[in-house]
């Protein structure tokens, strides 16, 4: 009943297009009149709301979809907002205020939004629709590009804009070779001056992309599907795909068959209301003081007055704002906004390094700034900006202006004090209009201490994330020395990026070799140093199993030499006893090897093993030779792998045993012994919960119990002490070791080098472990695939091998000098 | 200065060492990722670990017992830690690798 009268009081909202735009607008909505309308959403894309400005990162695999998703599904259901997916928009009844979706709902409303969007331009040349001819607006789009990238064959990108060039950037990522096509003399001749654009042809085709400026295209020539691109002067260039990036143009059609007035797109006053009171419209679709508009800043003003408009709150007013630009292909930095066409009422500043590849060039009409273009250094973009916006007299500082905000009025040149001395009111994050004092009073009011919450609380870079350094030193300023950006922290001295972003980075450029790693990601060093290499090494033996051939001389000494080395420079060695069990024969062969080599020390391990140590490193594979004979193998005491599994007696012979805990704690070391992890891997198994094999402080442990096995992780017993968290219980020894499996995998691939498995999972969360290798049954299975695949190139035993003769440079001195014998 | 042959430099992996034993202790022979060679004392000054075991890095090496650097060039440790081993010259002719030393020595066997 309640329910029923509540309805009754609400009026319905009915949005079409469910881009950035309206989401944005809803997020306002939801904060200023929670519960005013009952919303429903008709998105002609069958999915949610997705960040489309970072479709280029998806594209060249910097980032996933799931990374660029704004509004995910819960969202939806948790603000009660039905969302048809897949369904477009056919008809608007202005008379019934009903909408019809080509699947044949029909919805009433009472307030209308209306957010098609744009499409993009298709030139009018033969050969337009064949097969391999794509268009770069959505996520079918850019998966669509993927696919033929695969072939990794020649592409054509017709449009040398924004648009079309992060195309190229991300399809020549994917190992296309790319041609851009763009019809007038300099690429992005609307943003960018000649000069600037000159700049940025030579920056895109040093990364191997052609340009062809002044190319008009003829046709796209093909049977059946495409084969190549004709230009007017006859020249075809070969292509598989043609990609055009020509421009988009406002999607008014909806509007103009319901009556509504559209000249480029659908005409709205400045409160984004259409010549119908009840309609609204808003992004690109749209007209407002005749201007139509493409990029993210204005289309989210928009979002703001339209909920304003919608939940009556306010006298929210569009405005038109120059908005900069900045293209998303990484490596070329280049920013501009504002006007830049040269006139006899305009001075220029100009500023060029040509080593440097640096272009700055600032327009001036009566002092006051009114355009500027950066190239290669765009650190004070938001600083012209903010001068320009202000309308601020620059005379003063005419002489050092060039130079940027670090050469005026004595203030430093270091760059937090140059964000310290920007204005409150200074822009900081273009795409969302966040100025600096909202971040600032946002960052002390909710007690923020960490980028996602800032990006949560004030949207700033959480759109294209260019400002994101801007936003870390803010937050550094407000927080002082308890910020601690540890997103940013480095590998080592090598690099400015950190272990995740390198990690994503050798997935997704498809980095093979730790040269190319080296290469690709701009190390600082010619070939690293002793703690990015290792780390390095292990990332692409992890990543590129079958593919990668280990760097030896990237290994710590106790990896290369497969014994852990002493205080004196002797080693010790363990070799491999499954699950802690030994027989006679085996101890036999152990007090053979300490007599034959005089062994001084034979000490049992914590981890149920015996070690012998001070043998000297000459003495090694012969040691290994006389142990092989009796049927050991290495025990990987010495490696960032999995070291030991220790157990109880379980079943077998204890009366308290619920399980075979040895047989178990055998079988999982049988599986996963030989395979390389980010750090030391120790686990155990105890038959019962008295827990003698003490699991509960393990990076793995089972606790068996009589109804199965209790899964538990990320333990410590070492520098710090924890006991482990419960991953969950499973039924079968089958499952419990495919979990465990799984498990090591999902850390072998996302954890840091050298970062245990207790600070992972903390870092990560706990949750998401159990997530997806327990409750993702299909993602537990692939990790445990992937494991299984890569240990066909992992358990070789390393013993054998150098007593076999491998790596024997390793074991003897070059050369052995004495003293010359007098006799000679 | 006495030259004394110790082998060829294929002997020693590219980014890595080997070492040579003498009557005065052992030395340390680097190969770098640029074919340079370099000699070193094969002992740490800290706690006497053997460098030609460490990670080589451009013209450095990494002590594998407590992460000194050290530079092969001029034998100092590099970063905040003080202290240096000595180098030993060295000479490559046509592929083999000479170290000079003083006193008169000869390869054993």
């Amino acid at each position: 009943m309640i329910g029923r009268e509540m309805t009754a009081m609400t009026e319905k909202l009915v949005i079409i297009g469910n881009g950035m735009a309206p989401g944005r607008m809803l997020e306002h909505l939801l904060e200023a009149a929670p519960g005013r309308y009952e919303i429903t959403i008709f998105n002609a894309e069958p999915r949610v709301n997705y960040d489309r400005i970072m479709l280029s990162p998806v594209l060249s695999g910097e980032k996933s979809f799931e990374e660029i998703v704004i509004h995910g599904d819960g969202w939806y259901i948790a603000n009660g907002i039905m969302l048809y997916k897949g369904h477009r928009i056919v008809a608007i009844d202005r008379e019934a205020k009903t909408v019809t979706s080509d699947h044949g709902v029909k919805e009433p409303y009472d307030k209308l939004v209306i957010a098609t969007g744009s499409v993009p331009f298709i030139i009018p040349v033969s050969g337009n629709d064949l097969p391999g001819v794509l268009t770069y607006r959505d996520l079918d789009d850019v998966n669509a590009m993927l696919l033929a990238a695969q072939s990794r064959q020649k592409a054509v990108v017709i449009g040398g804009g924004l648009l079309g060039l992060e195309a190229a950037a991300g399809l020549k990522d994917r190992g296309m070779e790319v041609t851009v096509l763009h019809v007038m003399p300099t690429l992005m001749e609307r943003q960018l001056d000649p000069a600037a654009g000159y700049l940025l042809q030579r920056a895109v085709e040093a990364r191997g992309i052609k340009v062809v400026t002044k190319a008009n295209t003829k046709q796209i020539a093909g049977n059946g599907r495409v084969e190549g691109v004709e230009l007017d002067d006859g020249t075809i260039i070969p292509a598989t795909l043609v990609v055009m990036a020509v421009g988009i143009r406002p999607n008014a059609t909806l509007a103009k068959d319901a009556g509504l007035t559209v000249n480029r797109g659908i005409v709205t006053d400045d409160q984004m209301r259409t010549l119908d009171p009840d309609i609204f419209a808003l992004g690109e679709c749209v007209e407002v003081g005749g201007h139509v508009y493409g990029l993210v800043a204005p289309l989210y003003q928009m979002a703001r007055v339209a909920a304003a408009a919608l939940a009556e709150t306010g006298e929210e007013r569009f405005a038109h704002v120059d908005t900069p630009t900045k293209l998303k292909v990484t490596g070329i930095d280049l920013y501009s906004v504002g006007d830049f066409a040269d006139g006899d009422d305009r001075e220029e500043i100009v500023l060029r390094d040509a080593s440097a590849g640096v272009y700055k060039r600032v327009v001036l009409k009566d002092d006051r700034i009114i355009g500027t273009v950066l190239f290669g250094e765009t650190a004070d973009g938001a600083w012209f900006a903010d001068l320009q916006k202000k309308q601020t007299d620059i005379s003063e500082m005419r002489d050092t202006l060039i130079f940027g905000q670090a050469f005026q009025g004595g203030a430093s040149a270091d760059p937090l004090a140059a964000v310290a001395a920007l204005a409150d009111d200074a822009e900081i994050c273009g795409c969302n209009g966040v100025c600096k004092g909202k971040i600032i009073s946002t960052i002390t009011s909710k007690g923020l201490t960490s980028l996602n919450d800032v990006r949560a609380h004030t949207k700033a870079s959480a759109s294209c994330g260019t400002c994101t350094g801007l936003v870390e030193k803010l937050m550094q300023l407000s927080l002082g020395a308890s910020y601690n950006p540890t997103a940013i922290q480095p590998m080592c001295a090598c690099t400015e990026l950190g272990h995740d972003e390198v990690r994503r980075l050798i997935k997704a450029k498809q980095l093979k070799t730790i040269p190319a790693v080296m290469q690709e990601l701009e190390w600082k060093t010619s070939c690293g140093c002793a703690k990015c290499r290792p780390a390095l090494n292990y990332y692409l033996v992890a990543d590129w199993p079958d593919e990668y051939a280990d760097d030896y001389q990237s290994r710590f000494v106790n990896e290369r030499v497969h014994a852990n080395i002493q205080k004196d420079g002797t080693y010790s060695v363990v070799p491999r006893m499954w699950g802690g069990v030994t027989s006679s024969k085996e101890l036999r062969a152990i007090a053979d090897v300490v007599d034959k080599f005089a062994i001084p020390t034979v000490k049992v391990t914590g981890g149920q093993r015996i070690d012998m140590l001070g043998i000297r490193k000459e003495d090694l594979p012969a040691v290994w030779a006389d142990l092989g004979q009796a049927g050991f193998v290495s025990g990987h005491a010495y490696a960032k792998g999995l070291r030991t599994v220790k157990t109880c007696v379980g079943s077998d012979w204890c009366r308290f045993g619920t399980q075979d805990s040895t047989g178990l704690g055998i079988r999982i070391e049988k599986f996963m012994w030989g395979s390389w992890t980010p750090a030391k891997v120790k686990m155990a198994v105890s038959g019962c919960p008295r827990n003698c094999a003490e699991a509960t402080c393990k990076d793995v442990g089972v606790i068996c119990v009589d109804s199965g096995f209790e899964i538990h992780f990320a333990g410590a017993a070492g520098l710090d002490i924890k006991g482990t968290e419960v991953l969950g219980l499973v039924k079968t020894e089958d499952e419990a070791l495919e979990v465990i499996v799984a498990l090591t995998q999902m850390y072998r691939e996302q954890a840091r080098y050298l970062e245990r498995i207790y600070k992972w999972a903390k870092r990560i969360g706990y949750d998401e472990v159990r997530r997806q290798v327990l409750d993702d049954v299909e993602r537990r299975k692939a990790f445990y695939d992937r494991f299984v695949h890569s240990q066909k190139f992992a358990q070789v035993d390393p013993w054998s091998e150098r007593v076999s003769g491998k790596d024997k440079h390793e074991f003897q001195p070059m050369a052995a000098l004495s003293f010359q014998q007098a006799a000679e | 200065m006495n030259w004394h042959e110790i082998g060829i430099i294929e002997d020693i992996p590219a980014r890595g060492a080997r070492c040579v034993t003498t009557p005065q202790g052992r030395i340390g022979v680097f190969r770098t990722a640029e074919n340079e060679i370099y000699a070193i004392e094969d002992h740490c000054p800290h706690r006497g670990g053997p460098l030609s075991q460490g990670i080589v890095h451009g013209a450095s090496v990494t002590c594998p017992l407590h992460n000194w650097v050290f530079s092969l060039e001029t034998g100092k440790a590099l970063g905040a830690d003080e202290g240096a081993v000595k180098t030993i010259p060295v000479r490559v002719i046509d592929g083999c690798i000479l170290l000079g030393l003083e006193s008169t020595l000869m390869a054993a066997e």
